[in-house]
């Protein structure tokens, strides 16, 4: 079958305009998503096609603004409210913890929040431009939260979201931007809850979440040609998370890295590697590193940027000592090592 | 429609008589805290809710039996959700400052002050989007006006010219902080008008006054589309903030500035309005209704340990 490349942009605009026309509840509002350049490109065009009715900009009030999506949900609405950082969603804490979160439950299941909050986040920009913190939502029951890493699972993931009846945070990543790959043109829906095996391999399991896994799919490609066969999983989805494809990979590799686009500390790495060790216990010796942020504030500086953010390198060489031994070395050429594909524009 | 003062008498009793008769149960250790009152407030859900119609939707506070009980909230379900019963308005998940009832139009309360206003607000975007030649009704004390998301919703509202009636209960306190700690300027109606809302204060806690504001409220925004119209409400609460007591004397509110309120209780001067036997029969009855709650809420049995897990997300 010929293969349909787009990109990860794109399958985001398509998905957004498949289902605004399938569903005349579905409705698209937050900051810029009716400018000409369409939110970085991810909603280009929904204005003309559907009017400001539909595709609105809205004033600068994460949280009330957050809170008046979720009332036109309870009215039968399926709001896709973007927050084009993830900071932003600080700001927006009180509605998607407090009543996002809970209303089903609190109100003994008689109302439903069918909203889809669109996040981004992103290297560089300094401290309050590129925070992962989707670690800070996991913890509460109630949302559901998916980090979509191709184009193909970028529009799966996002039909699903709006089709869902439930609350979800779907975060893209602005390096994740510009990658292409195949995405069939018919809608289509990816269920959550399903981690994908990217690449097989023996020695070693490598967790990415996010950009991260494009990460871990380059220190694979450097630790093939040291003999190490990496096996990469990406979980895609964080509540409901697949930790059975997690654990079958490490009961074959007995070591596993979970990279996280985000702090290692009380996050999401913490909570793979505390699922495995609870699945294992004594029955099976595992190694496990966690591999994040630096744990300071993220820093401008792009002479600083390099130590604070994992990279394929980094990756390779902890991955390396695991499998070989704490005195393994590993040679790099560390413009060969960059990721395959970066952000052009920044926006 | 004209103002019924027999329904308007039935709802003031029942919102009163629920309250008086929860605190009793509440002393007795049979209903956990916390529990809100409405005592001495109920009037302001009364008026407005005798303007609405039974698919008009009202969004309300933790403080809120006597707007559940005014839209028509069922007051057995009322009782088991406070009891933590199965059968209780959110299958006992919910207790006292999370009362719903879907069907007569009552969406689900919140305990956070002030977050309720945007939910409300979006649930008017809804309605205006969806054609619907409904109103939503949005009730919140004094402190809510403190938060932002008071602001950002009002500012929202009347950008889109959306269907809905905020109603400030104006009850002057915060727990025990009154309003001038609290506050610079007093008018809170002022503030809703500088976002070019309509706005008015309405005073002396009249079930009629509210009645007849909201009756044309409603119109305007229907007939009009004139967009939100803000209410304050000066009223009061007679009982604590918390809890089934009164808070006079250290540490609480000097009685002096209740009594005032309580020497004009509404359901007295509307019951003034009736015949003694109308007035009568409707006692007798919502008594018997009382009753029978709260022998349905004894009776009902809890949810089950695998209740706990129902209801996290919807299918």
């Amino acid at each position: 079958m010929k293969q349909r490349i787009i990109s990860y942009t794109e399958a985001i605009c398509e998905a957004t305009e498949q289902e605004m026309a399938r569903d005349s509840s579905v409705i698209l509002l937050g900051q810029g998503v009716d400018y000409d350049r369409g939110l970085l490109g991810t909603t280009k065009g929904l204005v003309n096609k559907f009017g400001s009715k539909r595709v609105f900009d809205t004033p600068l009030s994460e949280d009330g603004m957050t809170g008046i999506s979720i009332g036109a949900a309870l009215a039968g609405l399926r709001p896709v409210h973007t927050h084009v950082r993830m900071e932003f969603l600080i700001l927006a804490m009180n509605q998607l913890i407090n009543i996002a979160a809970k209303a089903r439950y609190m109100y003994g299941g008689a109302v439903t929040v069918p909203i889809v909050i669109r996040t981004l986040i992103g290297d560089g920009w300094g401290a309050q431009h590129s925070q992962g913190l989707h670690s800070l939502f996991a913890n509460i029951p109630g949302l559901k939260i998916v980090m979509p890493s191709t184009p193909y699972e970028a529009k799966g993931f996002l039909i699903q979201a709006i089709r869902d009846n439930n609350p979800v945070i779907f975060i893209e990543h602005f390096k994740l931007y510009a990658e292409k790959g195949h995405v069939p043109k018919k809608p289509y829906v990816i269920p959550f809850g399903k981690a994908v095996v990217r690449k097989k391999g023996n020695d070693i399991t490598l967790v990415g979440l996010s950009w991260m896994n494009v990460e871990c799919q380059n220190a694979a490609r450097h630790l093939e040609k040291t003999g190490v066969s990496a096996e990469i999983i990406d979980p895609l989805s964080l509540n409901p998370l697949d930790i059975n494809t997690i654990i079958k990979s490490v009961e074959k590799t007995g070591k596993l890295i979970v990279v996280d686009a985000a702090w290692t500390s009380c996050g999401f790495s913490a909570e793979i590697v505390a699922r495995v060790a609870e699945h294992f216990r004594t029955r099976k010796k595992i190694l496990a590193e966690r591999i994040g942020f630096a744990p300071v504030p993220s820093p401008n500086s792009p002479a600083l940027e390099k130590y604070f953010y994992p990279n394929a390198e980094k990756i390779a060489r902890v991955a390396l000592k695991m499998v070989r031994g704490k005195t393994a070395k590993m040679s790099f050429a560390a413009d060969k090592l960059d990721s395959k594909s970066g952000m052009t524009e920044k926006v | 429609m004209t103002f019924n003062k027999a329904k308007a008498y039935e709802l003031l009793y029942r919102a009163r008589r629920a309250d008086e008769v929860l605190a009793e149960i509440v002393k007795e250790g049979r209903i956990p805290l916390p529990i809100h009152l409405s005592i001495g407030q109920e009037a302001v859900s009364v008026g407005a809710c005798l303007a609405l119609k039974k698919d008009d939707v009202v969004f309300g506070t933790y403080r809120g039996h006597a707007l559940y009980i005014a839209k028509g909230g069922n007051l057995k379900k009322m009782f088991a959700e406070l009891y933590g019963k199965a059968t209780g308005c959110a299958k006992g998940k919910g207790g006292s400052m999370h009362l719903i009832d879907i069907r007569a139009g009552v969406m689900g309360m919140s305990a956070i002050v002030g977050t309720g206003i945007p939910n409300a607000t979006g649930y008017a975007l809804g309605m205006q989007y969806q054609k619907k030649k409904k109103v939503v009704v949005n009730f919140f004390g004094d402190g809510a006006t403190e938060e932002g998301a008071f602001h950002e919703s009002l500012n929202f509202a009347a950008l889109k010219k959306l269907p809905i009636i905020y109603i400030c209960e104006n009850n002057r306190y915060a727990i025990s902080t009154h309003q001038s700690v609290r506050q610079p300027e007093l008018n809170i109606a002022g503030r809703a008008r500088s976002y070019g809302i309509k706005s008015k204060v309405i005073r002396g806690n009249s079930t009629l006054a509210i009645y007849q504001e909201i009756k044309k409220a409603r119109e305007e925004i229907l007939k009009r589309g004139s967009g939100p119209i803000f209410f304050e409400c000066l009223t009061c609460r007679w009982r604590q903030h918390l809890g089934p007591n009164d808070d006079f004397g250290p540490g609480g509110r000097d009685i002096k500035e209740v009594e005032p309120w309580i020497k004009n209780d509404e359901l007295l001067r509307v019951g003034h309005l009736l015949s003694r036997k109308a007035k009568k029969n409707i006692e007798t009855k919502v008594e018997a209704e009382i009753k029978d709650a709260i022998l349905f809420a004894e009776k009902s049995r809890y949810p089950a340990p695998k209740d706990l897990w129902a209801d996290v997300f919807a299918p």
